[in-house]
């Protein structure tokens, strides 16, 4: 039953999909505060690479060493986000060739491969893993088990976060102010809310979120560091942002879509089905233009969701 | 508490920011970047020096800072051309691979049968043609549906890339070389599709270098003269504003994508004319020049004729980075250093705008 190929698909789309669905609900709450990051993907391969090195050099019990791990993945993910704000907020720079140098320089070429290197974590696997849990014993469960009981921690942490961050926008005054901040920041500054602040605070929050996504690469996906491990996921979280119209329940849903699609080329290669590998490979990538055109036209004049001052600085003096 | 340092707007832009800004840009960058070398416990001064050394120095290592300019060159000029149009096409990096696709195959087709200066015609225009068609797709989609071109444009870096590894890993194309059974890899091509190389003062210079040079001319005089050049220009500044005056900006940003598509394709096809001679589908995707293009692009603020000059700098950044590679310079120093100098570039994009000005009491000018 539970080797029936949808079942593992679907659970695989989940496992795939939880690193997708933390950079993209990073990118959510960046966007909602009106700042457009590009820089995901070099804040994912950061949040990988520290957070593999914390789990070769951080002593003590297992769960401890993970889940200081994690904590520095998402620090060194936050701050790479501070650069990001620093750059868009502060010095009102151009907000997509902000984000693509934060990628370039922290990515697969750059820092995250640096740091690699000069750590030498590439050259170890990590023993300390994020494994899948066994919950109430159910994990064998036929159907349920291996969707709803067999995951990783981060994947359980994962669906409190995407209630908690709806609540958080939709049903928390701060998380209003947040909107107010992405879709009318002259308004927002008027009742008196540093315009500032809520960019800075958000992009940090969408940078520790997508360290997070990276070190689920690195810890529990691989579970070695790879330089460039992440093979495009920041910008495929980029999209989801977009197909989840701003939303963390559907985005989520579309973090498993495109997880399935990840998982599909290992699922199918396990079992011998006679599909090239590159075709596999590339459908992520196609998929997520496919997807971007349909919203894209659809939506053309009422875009629901985007902040209306998306990707734009905000310049108090000219109203 | 009040900053000591405030930013006041400026009226108008003087001329010798287009300079200073880059210049400004790469001290700070060399700055930061020697900031991360302290912490991870390397002697900045001895890097830069090595780097230095090993990128400009020596007539060696000068004929190998042009070699790797060449690329970048046309991966520069893919990005400011569309950039200038407000398009940001970052699909260089694809745009190149697929030009060096369609190179290697005319070029193995003409084979050694039609005459030298021809093959190397329909090579470039190969390369430009397969890179163009590429790039179009971003344009389409991005001037008919409004599609995010940022995204499309990547994740066609990435199919390219698989659709390189295709041709030559994974099936039995007519790019791969039969006789390659271990390791499988590109069919040379004929010794006589070769592109030419020249020596001038003393450094051997290829063609597509000069083809590069020759491309950022067009490019300035599309700029300076022409009518296009003037659209780009108001497109760029405000497409509403163009639409109304009655300009074509959907058929300018198909244009527009596709002759820096095509610029990238060029690229592809002087990898394979001038330098590997056969389709390397492992070393294209190796060398992240389309990426690198990009900071060549914002370096040279989006101008063609400081794209080559950046290129070359920047071509001898990161030749210096393949020679010196070893323990103790590894591997993603080149591309740190390289991403901060976007960094600073784009943080010095703020003094087109505002001048530093200190707080304290009377105006006096901090800098620039």
């Amino acid at each position: 039953m539970n080797s029936n190929i949808f079942i593992v698909i679907a659970a695989s789309a989940i496992f795939y999909g939880t690193p997708l669905f933390f950079a993209a609900l990073g990118g959510v709450f960046t966007e909602r505060s009106g700042v457009l990051n590009l820089g995901v993907e070099g804040m994912m391969l950061i949040g990988g690479v520290t957070g593999a090195w914390a789990s070769l050099h951080v002593g003590g019990s297992a769960w401890f060493t993970v889940v200081a791990a994690i904590c520095i993945a998402m620090a060194a993910g936050a701050a790479v986000a501070a650069l990001h704000a620093f750059l868009c907020v502060t010095l009102k720079a151009n907000q997509t060739v902000a984000g693509l140098s934060i990628t370039i320089f922290a990515g697969a070429v750059g820092l995250s491969s640096y740091f690699a290197n000069i750590w030498k974590v590439a050259e170890n696997p990590v023993t300390r893993q994020i494994r899948k849990l066994d919950v109430l014993g159910l994990a064998d469960a036929p159907i349920v088990g291996p969707l709803l009981f067999n995951h990783t921690i981060l994947t359980y942490a994962s669906w409190v976060m995407c209630a908690v961050a709806s609540w958080y926008l939709f049903r928390t005054k701060i998380g209003l102010q947040l909107r107010a901040v992405g879709e009318s920041p002259q308004t927002a500054d008027a009742m008196g809310i540093s315009v500032v602040k809520y960019r800075y605070i958000h992009t940090m929050l969408g940078g520790a979120l997508a360290g997070l996504g990276g070190a689920f690469y690195s810890l529990a996906i691989v579970p070695t560091w790879v330089d460039g491990m992440t093979k495009g996921a920041g910008w495929i979280a980029i999209a989801l942002v977009i197909f989840g119209f701003w939303r963390p329940g559907l985005t989520l849903l579309g973090a498993y879509l495109f997880g399935a699609l990840q998982s599909l080329g290992t699922v199918l290669k396990s079992r011998s089905y006679d599909i090239p590998g590159d075709v596999l490979d590339a459908l992520p990538f196609v998929m997520t233009i496919v997807v971007l055109v349909l919203v894209s036209t659809r939506f053309a004049h009422k875009r629901i969701g985007a902040p209306a001052a998306l990707g734009v600085p905000y310049e108090r003096e000219e109203r | 508490m009040k900053s000591p340092i405030r930013l006041e707007r400026r009226l108008e832009q003087p001329r010798w920011l287009n300079w200073a800004i880059p210049l400004i840009s790469l001290l700070g960058a060399l700055v930061v970047g020697g900031l991360v070398l302290l912490a991870t416990g390397k002697n900045p001064l001895d890097v830069y020096w090595r780097i230095l050394d090993r990128g400009f120095l020596s007539e060696r290592s000068i004929t190998g800072t042009l070699r790797t300019a060449t690329p970048l060159a046309f991966t520069g000029l893919c990005a400011a051309a569309a950039f200038r149009l407000g398009v940001i096409n970052i699909g260089g990096e694809g745009q190149l691979y697929v030009g060096a696709v369609g190179a290697a195959l005319v070029g193995l087709w003409m084979g050694g049968s039609a005459p030298v200066g021809i093959t190397i015609i329909v090579m470039v225009v190969a390369g430009m043609v397969f890179g163009a068609m590429y790039a179009s797709i971003v344009g389409v989609l991005r001037s008919q549906f409004n599609t995010n071109e940022i995204i499309t444009s990547l994740m066609l870096n990435y199919i390219a890339g698989i659709i390189l590894n295709y041709l030559i890993f994974n099936s039995r194309s007519y790019w791969r070389d039969p006789r390659s059974v271990g390791f499988p890899s590109g069919k040379p091509l004929e010794e006589r599709t070769h592109w030419p190389t020249y020596e001038l003062f003393g450094f051997s210079v290829a063609f597509g270098f000069l083809l590069a040079i020759a491309a950022a001319v067009v490019l300035w005089v599309i700029y300076k003269r022409s009518r296009l050049g003037f659209e780009i220009g108001i497109i760029a500044d405000s497409p509403r504003a163009a639409r109304y005056v009655g300009i074509r900006t959907k058929w300018t940003i198909v244009a527009v994508t596709a002759m820096s598509g095509a610029l990238a394709g060029i690229g592809g096809a002087s990898q394979v004319g001038d330098f590997a001679h056969y389709l390397d589908a492992k070393g294209l995707q190796l060398n992240n020049f389309g990426y690198t293009g990009i900071v060549v692009a914002a370096l040279a603020r989006l101008n063609p004729l400081g794209a080559i000059l950046v290129a070359v700098l920047l071509g001898g950044l990161t030749n210096a980075g393949y020679s010196l590679q070893g323990p103790d310079f590894p591997s993603g120093l080149v591309g740190t250093l390289q991403g901060l100098i976007l960094f600073t570039a784009v943080a010095g994009e703020i003094l087109t705008k505002y001048r530093l000005r200190s707080n304290r009491a009377g105006t006096k000018a901090v800098a620039a």
